[in-house]
């Protein structure tokens, strides 16, 4: 009986002792920090993805107590959290356009055929500075999945039958992680456009003519006929590749008809009244076709024939319902992350 | 013309491999495999067959089964950890003690952590342990069967009755009770089957891994001819045994074991030779194996001469191997930095 | 016998090339000449589409403190200035002339004679090496000139010639050593006046016993030329363990070679030193070795610098049939070759034809933690944790763990038991920590 009272008594002495020297410690070395930032970091999403260019959530917080709003943007939270933000500050915000990331390569195995194959580690990082790539158009997908591996949604996931990253725009928070991860810049923050629907040019090759022709049948080959039937002027060609500006595109789709090699995707829209023609105008095309419209901004089917302009248009018209099937296919992941 | 590889240098690969390293420990530990079955045939034979291949069949299954993974058994490394923990169970064990000890081996030391380097402890030393707690009559006790073959050395009859008799079998065991007894050490060295030309060519009694001293270092030879490992960890364990040992003999050799005796006994050659230096158990550097080493020689002979076990190895090296992570952060000379400092 | 202290392999020596006599190899009808053949900023073209130039003629200059000029290997017609792509496939400016005859520049001195007497003076040397611009044959291709004026800190007290050749297959250097002796000799003797010190040791390592017997031979008509037989170990050939091997001293974390008072340079740089200061001849020819266990020919070969490889592999029976990957360089250090029309550089030492069998990449299994990358490491690192902490992306321990130090030679992968591709991803890692530690403000 002696036994358990005495030590009882000793375990709540030292309790009382330890609580005493964790209560002095804890005044001694307290940190003053504004409230407001607990305030913020709590309407933030917490997935501490650093898509605003802050360290964390917590690092965002700090930085709009401090700095203000006017050069913060939580892709994640998206307008709402920036105006919950803004309420809680007492300040306010501009509404920003949802963004969604867009593949910029449409150069999947069929279409870009590969000239040597690589063997090492995994990673498009160490592909890309170790030389061009395994196919013949320098400036297309490596396939080697770093973007997947630095997307922190599971929104991108690389398609083993393409080749070529798909992104599920869902899940995407357009937190910009798999930009900066692609050697070659292929990934782009584009405004999702009304209803989703949006056209890009899904090529970055600035090569000539020819020789992006050779070496990928869907390259952007800088012809312009785009930008020229363009009624907003919306399209620029450069260093022989075009870019659509987002904010001037008003999605008339005339430049995705017009586009010879099919390396202007248009996503979300619904199917052509024109199309008259089966979707299937090549096998090739037809086999793109397919992950279209579920899978929208990955691949959006462009017919492997430049000179017939219609099938073209046909195979983007493929409907929603027929095309879902195949894209929802499980596909293993080729990356290899070993620990 | 073929399609041409492109990757990063370097373009060839030296001949070494996970498999032959493993094949040629495999080879080291023979001369000690092929010792036990000289003096126990059959007993012998079989010890070392249910544990090589329980160890592979449990690992398969563990990673066909449960991990749903690619089998690694072609590495061999599960073969090793059989021969390995048969040579540290005494030759007469049952099959069931063989199969618990493969289990705990392969199944809860080596899968667990996730396979082939990544175990903290070695896991035939784990198996080794776990019996020895669970099973002490079993593993100590080695009533062993009479011989089936016939011995090198001709007074092994009056050595297997004077150790028999005592029924602690091991050398160690033996001392360490009759030292409790209260003979002195003088005395009990004089027994018969304790000459150090006994322990070094063939002993009777321990497990089976223990019998022939001059088996284990044959091995020892080959494995660093072979450059499979390094002399360091081995010799810095054997060199603190006999310095440790030597000087509590001196201090008081009625009551302590000599360092010779100490180095020969017991399990400290397989221990030394073959468990501390597994690869992946063990510090990276040279530094850090030498540490490893002298503080495995020194819980050893404490163990021995002051614990309740007769013999101390294999905890000695389970727990230097837990100090393992913290031995890698002795850090190799760097080259540049040695010349910075100048 | 003297080499370098730590880590290092042994490669399988494999010099089956090294009784080919080095061979003229014929002109092509193009050639196509690199503005990028150096290390540093590329040159920039000083000649236009349709001119005519002279073998020798300087057809680009320099364009920083770090690069060098181009001179033309042909004489013909400027055809084009336009992005070709390098043998990495990459797009590099690059300089297409069309070969009319074989006209050469009337300064250089075509006899066959040796000159030995050194005319020039110190500045003279440096300044006709940047000249004619020759650079480092050893690999790196960085510019001769720069590496003769030392900053004024350096005291340098030797030079060192690396006839190491520690690369399995390479014959190159072996044969330069074997058939211009006497030339290397008086090169190192230029160099030692270019940088004004009165030693020169030349390394060999000693699977080279006749070159050691021919340069030990005529050593000693070259006072302060001493010929150092090293034992054959992988990189013996890297700067840093070649000084160390040759007058054991360690080159200092993120210091220069020259610290340690040696100036490093190669066989094939010192023989070019020595064709540009007494012959005149800017670097515009190269000696390679065409080599492999499945090559049709072994041959060494004189190269005007600009002629696209397959012209070489076709002039020495194609490429073989079972060969999987061809290396511009050794199978240690070399670089795969992805576009085989791409042209010899001024640093190209080697086509080597590689079989499945020999190159294949194995599948990586579990680290043993065996610790043989750690003592084969010749820079005292541990690629076991640059690998991990490299994998996980963790910048700070990487740099803690000096990984900026690595030196790219491969003898971790080379010894794992695990096939991990270590250098793969330690050398990426280290590009992105010296991006890091470049971004940093300097003290």
């Amino acid at each position: 009986m002696n036994t358990i009272i005495f030590t009882v008594v000793t375990l709540a002495i030292l309790g009382l002792l330890l609580a005493i020297v964790l209560y002095i410690v804890a005044q001694k070395f307290k940190v003053e920090e504004d409230p407001r930032i607990d305030t913020v970091e709590s309407l933030m999403p917490g997935a501490n993805c650093g898509g605003c260019g802050k360290a964390g959530c917590r690092a965002f917080a700090e930085s709009a107590v401090k700095d203000g709003l006017d050069n913060l943007f939580c892709p994640l939270g998206g307008n709402a959290t920036m105006q919950k933000v803004a309420e809680a500050l007492g300040l306010t915000v501009e509404a920003k356009d949802p963004q969604v990331a867009v593949l910029r390569c449409n150069g999947n195995c069929q279409k870009r055929k590969k000239t040597t194959k690589y063997e090492g580690v995994t990673s498009c990082a160490t592909v890309a500075a170790l030389y061009g790539g395994e196919t013949d158009c320098l400036f297309g997908c490596l396939g080697y999945g770093d973007c997947q591996a630095a997307c922190k949604f599971d929104a991108l996931k690389i398609n083993l039958e393409t080749g070529l990253p798909e992104i599920d725009e869902e899940k995407c928070t357009a937190c910009g992680a798999c930009t900066k991860a692609c050697p070659k810049l292929l990934l782009e923050l584009r405004n999702k456009g009304p209803k989703g629907r949006r056209v890009y040019v899904a090529c970055r090759n600035k090569d000539k003519g020819a020789v992006a022709r050779k070496a990928c049948l869907s390259a952007c080959i800088g012809c312009g006929k785009c930008a020229k039937v363009c009624p907003f002027g919306a399209i620029t060609v450069e260093t022989n590749l075009a870019y659509i500006d987002f904010t001037k595109c008003r999605m008339c789709r005339k430049c995705v008809t017009e586009c010879p090699t099919g390396a202007i995707h248009e996503v979300n829209f619904p199917p052509r009244p024109a199309a008259v023609k089966p979707a299937a105008a090549t096998p090739a095309a037809a086999s793109q076709a397919t992950p279209a419209a579920a899978k929208p901004a990955a691949a959006t089917p462009a017919a492997a024939k430049p000179a017939a302009a219609t099938p073209a248009a046909a195979s983007q018209a493929t409907p929603p319902a027929a095309a879902t099937a195949p894209a929802e296919k499980k596909v293993e992941i080729p990356v290899q992350k070993t620990e | 013309m073929n399609t041409l590889i492109v990757s990063p240098s370097p373009h060839v690969h030296g001949k070494e491999s996970t498999r032959k390293i493993m094949g040629d420990v495999i080879i080291a530990l023979l001369p000690a495999v092929l010792v036990s079955i000289w003096f126990f045939g059959l007993s012998a034979i079989h010890l070392v067959c249910v544990s090589v291949l329980s160890c592979v069949v449990f690992e398969y299954l563990i990673q066909k089964l449960l991990l749903k993974g690619r089998s690694t058994v072609g590495d061999l490394s599960a073969v090793v950890t059989g021969v390995l923990l048969a040579l540290n169970l005494p030759v007469c064990s049952p099959w069931w003690l063989i199969v618990i000890g493969a289990f705990v081996a392969i199944g809860v030391a080596k899968m667990t952590f996730g396979g082939l380097g990544q175990n903290l402890f070695n896991p035939a030393l784990v198996a080794r342990v776990v019996l020895l707690v669970s099973f002490p009559v079993l593993m100590t006790s080695t009533a062993f069967h009479a011989p089936e073959t016939g011995y090198l050395f001709g007074n092994s009859d009056v050595a297997a009755t004077a150790l028999d008799a005592t029924s602690g079998a091991t050398p160690l065991g033996f001392v360490k009770e009759q030292l409790a007894k209260g003979v002195p050490m003088q005395e009990i060295m004089a027994t018969p089957g304790l000459s150090y030309t006994q322990l070094l060519f063939a002993r009777l009694g321990g497990s089976a891994g223990e019998l022939s001293a001059i088996a284990l270092i044959i091995g020892f030879i080959y494995l660093l001819c072979r450059r499979v490992i390094k002399p360091w960890i081995s010799l810095s364990i054997l060199l603190t045994v006999f310095v440790f040992a030597g000087i509590l003999w001196l201090a008081n050799p009625a009551k302590f074991t000599d360092p010779v005796f100490n180095l020969l006994s017991g399990g400290l050659l397989l221990g030394a030779f073959f468990m501390a230096t597994d690869y992946v158990t063990s510090p990276m550097t040279a530094k850090g194996q030498v540490i490893f080493g002298i503080g495995i020689g020194i819980i050893t002979i404490l163990i021995r001469e002051f614990g309740a076990y007769p013999e101390g190895v294999s905890f000695a090296i389970l727990i230097m191997n837990a100090t393992v992570p913290l031995l890698n952060r002795f850090q190799p000379k760097r080259f540049a930095v040695e010349a910075q400092k100048k | 016998m003297r080499t370098f202290k730590m880590g290092g392999v042994h490669p399988a020596d494999k010099k089956i090339s090294k009784d080919a006599k080095i061979e003229r190899l014929p002109i092509p009808k193009l050639v196509y000449i690199s503005m990028a053949q150096h290390l540093g900023a590329p040159a920039a073209p000083c000649v236009a589409v349709g001119d005519k130039v002279k073998v020798g003629q300087v057809i680009a200059n320099p364009t920083g403190f770090v690069s060098a000029p181009v001179h033309s290997s042909v004489s013909g017609t400027v055809k084009a200035i336009s992005m070709v792509n390098d043998l990495a496939k990459r797009p590099v400016n690059t300089i297409t002339i069309e070969v009319e005859g074989d006209e050469w520049m009337e300064d250089i001195d075509r006899s066959e004679d040796i000159v030995r007497e050194i005319k020039l003076e110190k500045q003279e040397i440096i300044d006709r090496i940047k000249a004619c611009g020759v650079v480092g044959l050893g690999g790196a291709t960085f510019p001769t000139s720069i590496k003769l004026s030392p900053p004024p800190t350096a005291k340098p007290t030797c030079v060192i010639i690396n006839g190491a050749e520690c690369e399995p297959y390479l014959t190159s250097d072996y044969r330069v050593m074997v058939e211009m002796p006497e030339q290397v000799l008086i090169g190192g003797t230029i160099l030692m006046k270019a940088l004004g010190v009165d030693k020169c040791y030349v390394g060999i390592e000693e699977n080279k016993p006749e070159a050691i017997k021919k340069l030990s031979s005529l050593a000693p008509q070259y006072p302060g030329v001493e010929i150092v037989t090293l034992k054959k170990k992988y990189p013996q050939g890297g700067e840093k363990q070649l000084i160390d091997a040759v007058i054991g001293k360690k080159v200092p974390s993120g210091g220069l070679p020259v610290d340690t008072g040696a100036v490093v340079q190669n066989i094939g740089t010192a023989f070019a030193v020595y064709e540009a200061v007494q012959k005149n001849k800017p670097l515009f020819e190269g000696i390679m070795t065409v080599t492999g266990d499945c090559a049709k020919e072994q041959k060494n070969y004189l190269h005007r610098v600009g002629t696209p490889l397959s012209f070489i592999m076709e002039q020495c029976g194609g490429v073989p049939e079972d060969a999987v990957k061809i290396i511009s360089g050794g199978p240690m250090m070399g670089k795969a070759i992805a576009n085989i029309d791409a042209p010899t550089l001024k640093g190209t030492s080697s086509i080597l034809y590689m079989t499945e069998a020999q190159t294949k990449r194995r599948p990586e299994s579990n680290c043993i933690r065996c610790g043989k990358c750690v003592s084969a490491c010749p820079m005292g690192l541990e690629p076991y944790l640059l690998n991990k902490l490299g994998r996980a992306a963790m910048m700070d321990e990487l740099e803690e763990h000096h990984v900026y130090d690595c030196i790219e030679c491969g003898c971790c992968s080379f010894t794992c038991p695990a096939y991990i591709p270590l250098l793969d991803t330690i050398r990426q890692s280290k590009a992105s920590v010296m991006k890091i530690m470049r971004s940093r403000p300097k003290k």
